[in-house]
């Protein structure tokens, strides 16, 4: 650790030592709080830090901490009398509070330093580490089985599956020759008529057959055809007739 | 054959099966686990462990008998660790930082114990200390608080046996760490000592 915040030497008007001889003796009310430049010891850290070439955050952290809240304590101490409710926190809990929990703090730095050492001391242990698929219980046992109920369940997934159905998949129209015969019937017998009419009962597959149909009589020169817009009924009559 | 058998020690005979169950075994056995594996009495298997433990031991053996995170477990004889770190590597205790060891150090005394709860004693967010021992497998989850409150932590077996404890009472009284009153006296002394001069 570069910078040790707790051996921190401080040289105040009041005190002088290491920074946690300091934190102790306040928090024991040896020390009056008051009586604490905090910003000498801001300085001091600060001077510290600055001798220093690489910033050491663990230990900025840990004062930064440690600082706020000793200025926090004292802020508090100063104004012992006044009817200071801060947010219903009576001033005398809230320090009692915080020094509590300074002290507590102080407690598991400590713990986590004997923690530190105990895993040196222990440095040369090594022991197996790995999955350890104990078995809790027993297999139980599995009921007697048949062998023919075996032999039927392979069977039963040997079997060849039947080939799968497509019928939904197919469209089913007529083939454009029917409507070409029939409407050749109409032009011969009629001369003409009307393509709305015809196909107006039919499915919409069987219409647009029908309409194909309607353009290969066209396009033979069989039939003329004849319509006033779009969407308006289409006549056909006998190309030759005209 | 038969007068081989009635020359025999039946513990010395346990104790080879219970040297055995450990050797295969990655995690400390308890007695209890011991003496349903061997199919005997609980007294029996300690009887038998004493053996096992007088026969593995520091000088004595590569291998040593140690009672530690709850059961029994071997692990490398000390003299041999230069050679074991050659072989393995240590991920779960090497490079642990001080917030993790603070952090480490709460959950061990106080745990279970929340995030919230960590927290609130060192004075910083405690999320990545925590997920990081979580990582290492020093810390697991223990429940939450209540219904649908904080999930808690405490330290897992492993944590044991890494820092060698047979359990957590074995760590030292939060109180005397803190500080000795002996010694801050004598050190308030020097200071003022050191003062007067």
């Amino acid at each position: 650790m570069a910078v040790a915040v707790r051996e921190l030497p401080l040289d105040l008007d009041a005190f002088e030592g290491p920074f946690d001889l300091l934190l102790t003796l306040v928090l024991r009310e040896e020390l009056e709080l008051r009586d604490v430049d905090v910003a000498e010891i801001v300085v001091a850290f600060v001077e510290r830090l600055a001798e220093r070439q690489a910033l050491d955050l663990e230990a900025c952290g840990e004062f930064l901490v440690l600082a706020a809240a000793l200025l926090e304590l004292k802020a508090r101490g100063l104004f012992p009398d006044e009817e200071l409710d801060l947010e219903g926190l009576d001033p005398e809990e809230a320090a009692e509070e915080l020094a509590e929990r300074l002290a507590a703090y102080r407690r598991f730095r400590a713990a986590a330093g004997w923690l530190e050492e105990r895993l040196e001391a222990e440095s040369d242990r090594f022991f197996r580490l790995g999955p350890a698929p104990l078995a809790p219980v027993p297999a139980r046992p599995v009921a007697r089985q048949e062998p023919a109920q075996l032999a039927g369940a392979l069977r039963a997934l040997a079997a060849a599956r039947p080939e799968p159905s497509l019928g939904h998949l197919v469209l089913t129209y007529p083939p454009v020759s029917r409507f070409l015969d029939r409407f050749r019937d109409l032009l011969s017998s009629r001369g003409r008529f009307a393509f709305d009419r015809e196909v107006d009962r039919l499915s919409r597959i069987e219409q647009i057959v029908a309409f194909l149909a309607l353009l290969e009589l066209r396009k033979q020169g069989e039939a003329q055809i004849a319509q006033a817009g779009p969407f308006e009924p289409i006549t056909v009559w006998n190309a030759s007739a005209s | 054959m038969e007068r081989l058998r009635l020359v025999e020690n039946p513990v010395d005979r346990l104790a080879r099966t219970v040297e055995a169950l450990l050797v295969i075994a990655s995690k400390p056995l308890s007695v209890e686990e011991l003496a349903a594996a061997c199919e005997e009495e609980a007294e029996r298997v300690e009887t038998a462990l004493g053996l096992v433990a007088s026969r593995f031991r520091e000088g004595r053996s590569g291998v040593v008998l140690e009672h530690v995170a709850g059961g029994y477990a071997f692990r490398a004889a000390r003299e041999a660790a230069d050679a074991c770190a050659r072989l393995v590597e240590r991920p779960i205790q090497r490079g642990l930082s001080q917030a993790a060891l603070e952090t480490l150090a709460v959950v061990a005394y106080l745990g279970p114990v929340s995030r919230p709860e960590i927290a609130r004693i060192r004075g910083v967010a405690a999320d990545s200390a925590v997920a990081g021992l979580v990582e290492r497998g020093l810390i697991g989850e223990a429940g939450r608080a209540r219904d649908g409150g904080a999930v808690r932590y405490e330290t897992t077996p492993l944590f044991e046996r890494v820092f060698g404890l047979a359990d957590r009472s074995e760590l030292p009284d939060l109180d005397a760490l803190a500080g000795d009153v002996e010694e801050l006296r004598s050190r308030l002394e020097d200071v003022a000592a050191r003062r007067g001069a």
